[in-house]
């Protein structure tokens, strides 16, 4: 079996269609960590969902990076174990410099929750939607070389993203980060169902 | 504010001169906001259950049952008075009162809907303020606190520019124990969630009082904090699953006050023999503010704040699992089997009478019918992908269809691999330029296009809510177009077997003598047929 743990912080709202997506995979087993736990077992990988942890006060993700079971996260990203941040989770994993960069206020200054289409490094297209708030990704210049691009809006640019970046991997593409939400496009009723594109790519790394 | 008359009769039911303390809770209490003094008889006459009706109107939410198990609670309540004074604050703390009122029952949250009338922003710089403060305010809430908005409708005319109305609707399902919101048996007062400030006092009195221009009232709309919300969503359904609860309350309008004495006063089982009484200790509440009094304590309307009667022996649990969320949890009193509503600050005895004296006489207020009207336009509806798309509308994965089509439908997830997909359809509609022309044709055809509407999508309509947005009731004229509504809403859902299982009375919605259309919105749920 995979073994996957679902992080769950005060104020994560996407977990239980996480697991639900998560659990569709017949292979995966999936299990919840308390944010609060200090020591963490050894999973094959590690999902941070999506939602407004500790409402985004301050800055979104921040105070959660701050959390008790990030000690154990970080160690195990750099082990070279798999780890997952989606939206919120991105936000954390950055607040975490476990990605590098940082995810800004939108240059509309608006939340924004819509269908969008993304592009990989390969043009393979993909139809995923985005709801988020703070997803203009940002990095400087000599970040550039510490992370992958994994994914890219397709133009307009809904978020004033840096080159439309919708998702990164770290150099060892161990880590993923994506503003847009694979678990909401698996489902009959989804626009689309290329959420299970994303996580095959990410685990065929 | 109490009448004179209102202050000789609260004397003759006590027997002496009320103190402060108690005028306050007396003033609170009998506001139209909580008493209902003016449409409780007309209320009466609706037609209120059939075969899917679990429990109807006087919960703080209506239930139906939809097969098995499953229920689903929904409930519409209006905040239009705050939204004007402050869009945002006023909008936000709409949605968390209305999703309060759903999970307090133990219900969780799954769909949110809103019903929004504004004037022409193209004519009024003030009505851009609003719409944009209100819809800030609404997608803020709604976003942080991860209960989708499935549906959104905007209507404008010019009538709603000096008061702009703001309804919201919360769907919520549970297979578990539904909690009550009086004592039937005895047990410890816990207070939970935010601590008590200064934010809102006076609120309901606010409420139900018409506007003055230039005169500010800002300090009396409170201010919302969808996080702490959150929290309180999932510890009050770990709580509610533990079986420890006798009763739950959110602390809304009149806070404190409406709380502690709706447990006692409905309560009164056989362990009270009908004399249920609550007894508060005040030093204990958290206060976030220094020198509070106890009127003040009682009146506060602070956001996010639930009060709880426990069983003895489930108190420890229950105070672990709020520890587990970091939420402040306190025993501030307790049930007493005196029928009397006590209240202790600094030790001192502040306020000390039956609880049963609270209950207002109900008032028939005179109504005429409208002979000459004003000329007005009909109302226009207009929404852009703009706003939309500030919503999040497809958090918790079950929404079918969202805020981009007409009729939302919402999926409940089968509980097992055994079970199968159950979905509801939520639709909301409102035609206030045919209910002023003709209150009783305005509000048939309402209902009955929704009605219409159910079933063109392949839905059975279950039940519906509402919203009654009046003017100014002390106007006979604007109490004709009350009872007039109230008249057609009784007949045509009886014809339709289509019970109203909740709603939500907004009277005063006039500024500096402008009343509103009258505005009665309704919100329906239907079940798909396989």
């Amino acid at each position: 079996m995979y073994k996957v743990g679902v992080v769950i912080f005060p104020g994560s709202n996407c977990e239980q269609e996480t697991i639900r997506f998560l659990k569709t995979y017949q292979e995966f087993e999936v299990s919840t960590i308390w944010h609060k736990e200090s020591s963490v077992p050894k999973l094959d990988m590690y999902v941070l969902p999506g939602g407004f942890s500790y409402g985004d006060y301050l800055r979104a993700g921040i105070l959660a990076s701050l959390s008790p079971v990030m000690n154990d996260i970080e160690k195990y990203a750099s082990d070279g174990r798999k780890v997952l941040g989606i939206c919120n989770g991105f936000q954390i994993l950055c607040e975490r410099k476990i990605l590098s960069g940082t995810l800004r206020k939108n240059n509309t200054q608006k939340f924004i929750c819509k269908e969008t289409d993304l592009y990989d490094n390969h043009m393979n297209r993909y139809s995923i939607p985005i709801a988020h708030g703070d997803g203009q990704f940002y990095c400087d210049e000599k970040d550039h070389f510490e992370f992958e691009v994994a994914y890219r809006y397709s133009p307009p640019i809904p978020n004033g993203s840096l080159h439309g970046i919708a998702g990164i991997y770290n150099n060892q593409f161990n880590v993923l980060g994506l503003m847009p939400h694979p678990e909401r496009a698996f489902e009959k009723h989804h626009k689309s169902q290329d959420g299970y594109k994303v996580i095959y790519n990410f685990l065929s790394r | 504010m109490l009448t004179k008359d209102e202050l000789i009769e609260i004397e003759t039911r006590l027997n002496r001169k009320p103190n402060h303390t108690e005028k306050s809770v007396f003033d609170a209490m009998w506001s139209e906001h909580c008493s209902y003094k003016t449409s409780k008889s007309h209320l009466k006459r609706l037609y209120t259950n059939n075969r899917y009706v679990y429990s109807g109107p006087g919960e703080n939410a209506g239930v139906i049952s939809i097969g098995g198990t499953d229920r689903i609670a929904f409930k519409m309540e209006s905040h239009n008075h705050p939204s004007y004074i402050e869009p945002f604050q006023g909008a936000a703390t709409g949605v968390g009162g209305i999703l309060r009122d759903i999970f307090t029952m133990g219900f969780r949250p799954i769909a949110l809907t809103n019903n929004l009338f504004f004037g022409d922003p193209a004519f009024s710089d003030d009505s851009k303020r609003v719409i944009n403060g209100v819809i800030k305010g609404l997608t803020h809430y709604g976003n942080c606190v991860g209960v989708p908005t499935v549906s959104s409708k905007i209507i404008f005319h010019n009538h709603y520019e000096k008061n702009p109305l703001v309804n919201a609707m919360a769907v919520g399902h549970t297979r578990e124990r539904i909690l009550g919101s009086v004592a039937k048996d005895s047990g410890k007062l816990l207070y939970v969630g935010a601590k008590t400030g200064r934010d809102g006092i006076g609120g309901a009195v606010m409420a139900s009082d018409s506007f003055t221009d230039g005169v500010d009232l800002r300090p009396t709309v409170q201010v919302g904090d969808p996080y702490l919300e959150k929290l309180l969503i999932e510890a009050c359904l770990e709580l509610a699953k533990t079986g420890h609860v006798i009763a739950a309350q959110d602390m809304g309008a009149a806070g404190l006050t409406s709380s502690a004495t709706e447990i006692g006063i409905k309560g009164g089982s056989a362990t009270f023999q009908g004399k249920c009484g609550i007894e508060l200790n005040l030093d204990k509440v958290p206060l976030r503010e220094t020198g509070m009094e106890a009127w003040e304590i009682l009146l506060s309307e602070s956001q996010e704040r639930m009060l709880f009667v426990l069983h003895d022996w489930g108190i420890e649990e229950a105070k672990a699992i709020f520890d587990k969320w970091d939420l402040d949890c306190v025993e501030i009193g307790h049930t007493t089997e005196d029928g009397n509503f006590t209240v202790y600050r600094d030790g001192n005895v502040c306020c000390n009478f039956p609880l049963s004296a609270l209950e207002y006489p109900e008032l028939e207020r005179p109504w005429t019918p409208r002979f000459e009207k004003e000329e007005v336009q009909s109302e226009y509806r207009f929404s852009t992908e703009n706003i939309l798309s500030q919503y999040d509308s497809e958090v918790q994965g079950n929404t079918i269809k969202g805020i981009r089509d007409d009729v939302a439908i919402v999926r409940i997830p089968k509980k097992d691999a055994r079970g199968k997909d159950k979905h509801i359809a939520i639709y909301t509609d409102s035609f206030p330029y045919q209910s002023y022309i003709n209150p009783d044709q305005g509000a048939e055809n309402c209902i009955v296009s929704i009605y219409d509407k159910l079933i063109s999508i392949g839905a059975k309509p279950i039940a519906l809510t509402n919203c009654l947005n009046f003017g100014n009731p002390e106007n006979p004229e604007i109490m004709f177009e009350f009872k007039e509504t109230i008249d057609a809403m009784a007949r045509i859902c009886e014809k339709l077997d289509f019970p109203i299982v909740s709603g939500n009375v907004s009277f005063y919605n006039e500024t500096s003598g402008q009343n509103i259309l009258p505005t009665p919105v309704f919100g329906a749920i239907g079940l798909m047929e396989e």
